[in-house]
């Protein structure tokens, strides 16, 4: 049977992903950024996933205000690096997982999250920028993807509850999948930053350390903090982080037995945390929580 | 009865809600049109006509002439959508995030090397006297 083994958390910053397109690697700015994810590249390489599941949010490109999805799972072969504005990002064409994606989507819809199936769609620097911090520059991604879009653009986003939840929803379906395969699953986005109006730059490192600490420890705590305390502690921009708990709700100790679901299991093992400050506008904060050995 | 918006005490910040999205639809599909390089040289030829051809308000065709970023999103402008004529105008997301703080971009780019602008302060309507 299919099993996540482990979640990764990591901001999405289109800057970084400029930089790292741009050879600029290695100036100082931008090591102290890439520094925090030099541990994650080899443990990638040790994890060797067969599939990521990699909840992100598009930003206005494959979703204008014609349809907005709240929950949207990427059932197609392959999607394309999207053009933001300044053309394509020079990565890897993204590969999927029809076959679990289906199954996921058939599975979390009986769990009664309405996701809408997206069977074309381009994919923007939020799902590639988390590809390229944990894989590098390789000449294609080592395994398929499944892009899983949430709006956070257009007020109200789901709630954190809602999207804990969901995470276990997901557990619940992978494990049903009759391929014995090594998933992982990511939440991207944040940590805080806000991009518009006057209050443009705000960084909260206290709130994002104690968020940190949270998602290790206490995602069901976590999960039940209003959106206005992200809007007003995080920034705007910085409601992104619910979808880290997305990924959260995907590691056994969140599933507690519940409605036939599987047995909760052992707190996660955190491998690797990191937090810097700045990229651009956004404070990055990164995380690596594995499934503990019982 | 009125939607709960318990955002609306945040300062300097401008949620995209529904009402916003409603106000600002056409002002952002014209954004979004600009992900075409045909599209962007058409607007960069004469901006005025390229606006006269989608039904935006008045008010909204001179905020994006003007590129006053605060005026398009008070008038249902979305930051993700706005980034487009960023974008055509060579602009870095820094750069235009900065022009909206009144903040010179040398000015803003320091404040971000700095640790970026402190929540202290920034909770609440009010709390400095604005």
């Amino acid at each position: 049977m299919a099993r996540i083994t482990a979640s990764v958390y990591t901001s999405h910053v289109p800057a970084i992903g400029a930089a790292l397109d741009a050879g600029k690697a290695g100036e100082p700015y931008w090591q102290k950024v890439f520094a925090g994810y030099e541990f994650s590249k080899r443990w990638m390489r040790e994890q060797r996933p067969d599939v990521i599941f990699l909840v992100y949010n598009d930003h206005a490109t494959a979703f204008s205000l014609e349809m907005i999805p709240t929950f949207a799972i990427g059932c197609a072969a392959q999607f394309d690096p999207a053009d933001e504005g300044w053309g394509p990002r020079p990565v890897p064409t993204v590969v999927g997982h029809p076959e679990l994606a289906a199954h996921i989507a058939q599975s979390v819809i009986q769990q009664d999250f309405d996701l809408t199936i997206v069977n074309r769609m381009d994919v923007d620097h939020g799902l590639t920028v988390p590809l390229s911090l944990m894989c590098g520059q390789p000449q294609a991604w080592p395994c398929p993807v499944i892009p899983f879009a949430v709006n956070v653009v257009q007020y109200p986003v789901p709630s954190g509850r809602r999207c804990l939840n969901l995470g276990k929803a997901i557990r619940k379906a992978v494990e049903a999948y009759d391929q014995d395969l090594n998933v992982q699953v990511w939440g991207t986005g944040g940590m805080s930053h806000q991009l518009q109006g006057p209050r443009a730059g705000l960084i909260n490192r206290e709130f994002d350390n104690a968020f940190l600490d949270r998602m290790i420890a206490d995602p069901e705590g976590l999960a039940a903090m209003p959106h206005v305390d992200y809007v007003r502690e995080a920034g705007s921009e910085g409601i992104e982080l619910v979808m880290w708990l997305i990924a959260r709700g995907a590691m056994s100790d969140c599933s507690r037995g519940a409605d036939g679901g599987p047995a909760a299991g052992p707190p996660p093992t955190v491998r690797h945390r990191f937090y810097h400050v700045p990229a651009s506008n956004t404070a990055v904060g990164h995380l690596i929580l594995e499934e503990s050995r019982a | 009865m009125p939607l709960d918006k318990p955002y609306l005490d945040v300062p300097g910040t401008t949620i995209f809600d529904a009402d916003q999205s409603r106000k600002g639809y056409h002002l952002n599909q014209f954004c979004m049109s600009l992900m075409k390089a045909g599209n962007r040289a058409r607007f960069k030829a004469d901006e005025r006509a390229y606006l006269d051809e989608w039904p935006m308000t008045e008010e909204q065709k001179r905020a994006v002439l003007a590129r006053d970023l605060n005026r398009c999103i008070q008038l249902g402008g979305n930051i993700y959508f706005l980034a487009k004529i960023g974008a055509t105008d060579g602009k870095s997301f820094q750069q235009m995030a900065g022009s909206m703080t009144g903040m010179s971009e040398e000015e803003y780019r320091d404040m971000m090397l700095a640790g970026g602008r402190p929540i202290e302060g920034n909770r609440y309507v009010g709390e400095k006297n604005d």
